[in-house]
């Protein structure tokens, strides 16, 4: 069988997902970037 | 128990998109990430103290992230054909239980002054979530992505880089937040930190779905005129285990994690030591915030270029560069130049990690490639010990014959270099696997 269909997952609900996971890892990598900023002070 | 769980119900329906499948995945890697940050807990660790006001050594205290290490690897290796039975939900859910009950156990340990206890739970129990979790939704994301297997990997292997920026702001941040609000904050923070993972990657179990037997992408054609190593057949994993080709990747994905430890062991040393007097121990923290940042957005980066490229050629400039830049490292003059090629190198390791399980679905199929990946890992395992064995041996020794440590760098890195040729060599052997191999039946298994 081949599903060819993808478009019936709602964007907003694909664009959440991606949120829930992108929120800690911005947090995340913010933290780090503060703390590699210290290399160039 | 659990019947959601089970393989049968997380089977997408018709119209479900893919790109909900890489946010479950990252889910858990971004917390299982985690272990990667546990030094944050070390210092607070040492400085508990029991009722007769004996306290903890630091090898004691070290023990407990290479239990972790070690029975993620094992537990990998041990658990992956029953996930390729059981399906990836209820593996995320075993991850997501077992990584969550070691903190909360880890955390008894930490209230009654038991290394036993954390042992057990942020070590084996943990150990295990780590493992189950790392392997859960290798294969689920290759049978989403046909078209792009390195980056639906790498994405989710990304994660694990990730996990460790998270871990260790959070870690701290939560234990200063109950010292001041009079908890034991150590065991709070652990017990906080079950509870939010749990959660986090709950979502992941929830949102994990399997394609159905025969889906793929729309409009999406293998490509037939493609590398010999793209394997058209299946090798089930006992048979894997036995073949030339996987003690090869072994080997290839050892060599590349004992050299990049070798840099992440000593990161904030070594460039103080290399650069005396012009890098603080401030800077140097930087420095290591800075390899993180490659580490991370190296397992994006090669593990996609790696569908374009293809996976050996990645290794082999993984190898090729990665010994001329190891050879190089320890005589580069400018600190500028020393941090980006050290950068460039963390990006090859992290890449190491994320190319790999698309190079074993190339190499045997995607039948047993989440069975055939855990036990690949086994290589981790051995490379955790052997890099920092390196490494450490020599400083050791160095000291001890009262040599100054910058100059024991230069063996450590052209060492490391040597090991990056003898994953060369062993890249350079790999060939398609034989017919004998394969498995003789159409290619219908489970996802």
């Amino acid at each position: 069988m081949t599903a060819t269909q993808e478009n019936h997952t709602s964007p907003a609900l694909i664009t959440l997902a991606w949120i829930i996971v992108l929120i800690p890892t911005a947090w995340g990598v913010y933290n780090t970037i503060l703390n590699a900023m210290k290399l160039f002070q | 128990m659990l019947p959601f769980l089970d393989r049968e119900h997380s089977i997408a329906k018709p119209g479900f998109s893919r790109w909900l499948v890489p946010p479950a995945a990252l889910a858990i890697h971004l917390s299982i990430g985690q272990v990667y940050a546990f030094s944050v807990f070390k210092n607070p660790l040492l400085a508990l103290k029991d009722a007769d006001g004996s306290a903890w050594s630091l090898k004691e205290v070290g023990y407990i992230f290479s239990i972790a290490i070690a029975v993620l690897g094992l537990s990998a290796a041990v658990f992956g054909k029953w996930l390729e039975k059981e399906g990836p939900r209820k593996a995320m859910f075993v991850s997501a239980t077992c990584f969550s009950v070691g903190f909360i156990v880890a955390a008894g340990g930490a209230v009654w002054h038991s290394l036993p206890l954390i042992y057990l739970g942020y070590g084996v129990i943990g150990g295990v979530g780590l493992g189950v979790g790392y392997i859960s939704p290798v294969k689920t994301l290759i049978r989403w992505f046909p078209d792009r297997p390195g980056l639906a990997t790498g994405l989710a292997i990304m994660g694990f880089g990730g996990g460790a920026m998270i871990g260790s702001p959070l870690g701290t941040r939560l234990m200063a937040f109950y010292k001041i609000s009079g908890y034991q904050p150590i065991a709070a923070a652990w017990i906080t930190m079950g509870i939010l993972y749990f959660i986090f990657m709950m979502f992941g179990v929830f949102t994990i779905r399997v394609p159905q037997e025969g889906w793929k992408p729309a409009g999406w054609v293998p490509n037939t005129n493609k590398s010999a190593l793209i394997s058209s057949h299946n090798v089930e994993v006992n048979t894997a285990f036995g073949t030339p080709q996987f003690w090869l990747v072994w080997v290839v994905l050892c060599m590349n994690v004992t050299a990049g430890i070798g840099i992440l062991e000593q990161a904030s040393p070594m460039i103080q030591d290399l650069f005396k007097g012009h890098v603080s121990p401030t800077a140097a923290a930087g420095f290591v915030g800075v390899l993180s940042l490659f580490n991370m957005g190296g397992r994006f980066f090669w593990a996609s270029t790696s569908d374009y490229i293809g996976r050996k050629p990645t290794y082999m400039i993984f190898f090729v560069a990665g010994a001329v830049l190891y050879w190089l490292l320890p005589h580069l003059g400018s600190v500028p130049l020393f941090v980006l090629v050290a950068g460039l190198l963390l990006s090859m390791y992290g890449g190491g990690f994320s190319t790999i399980p698309a190079y074993l679905k190339d190499l045997f199929g995607d039948y047993n490639v989440s069975a055939i990946h855990g036990r690949l890992l086994t290589s981790w395992s051995v490379a955790g010990i052997v890099g920092p064995l390196i490494v450490n041996g020599i400083l050791d020794h160095y000291v001890a014959q009262h040599i100054p440590k910058d100059q024991a760098y230069p063996i450590i890195l052209h060492i490391m270099a040597g090991l990056l040729v003898v994953g060369f060599l062993a890249n350079l052997l790999i060939r398609p696997v034989a017919e004998g191999y394969w498995i003789k039946m159409p290619a219908t298994a489970k996802v």
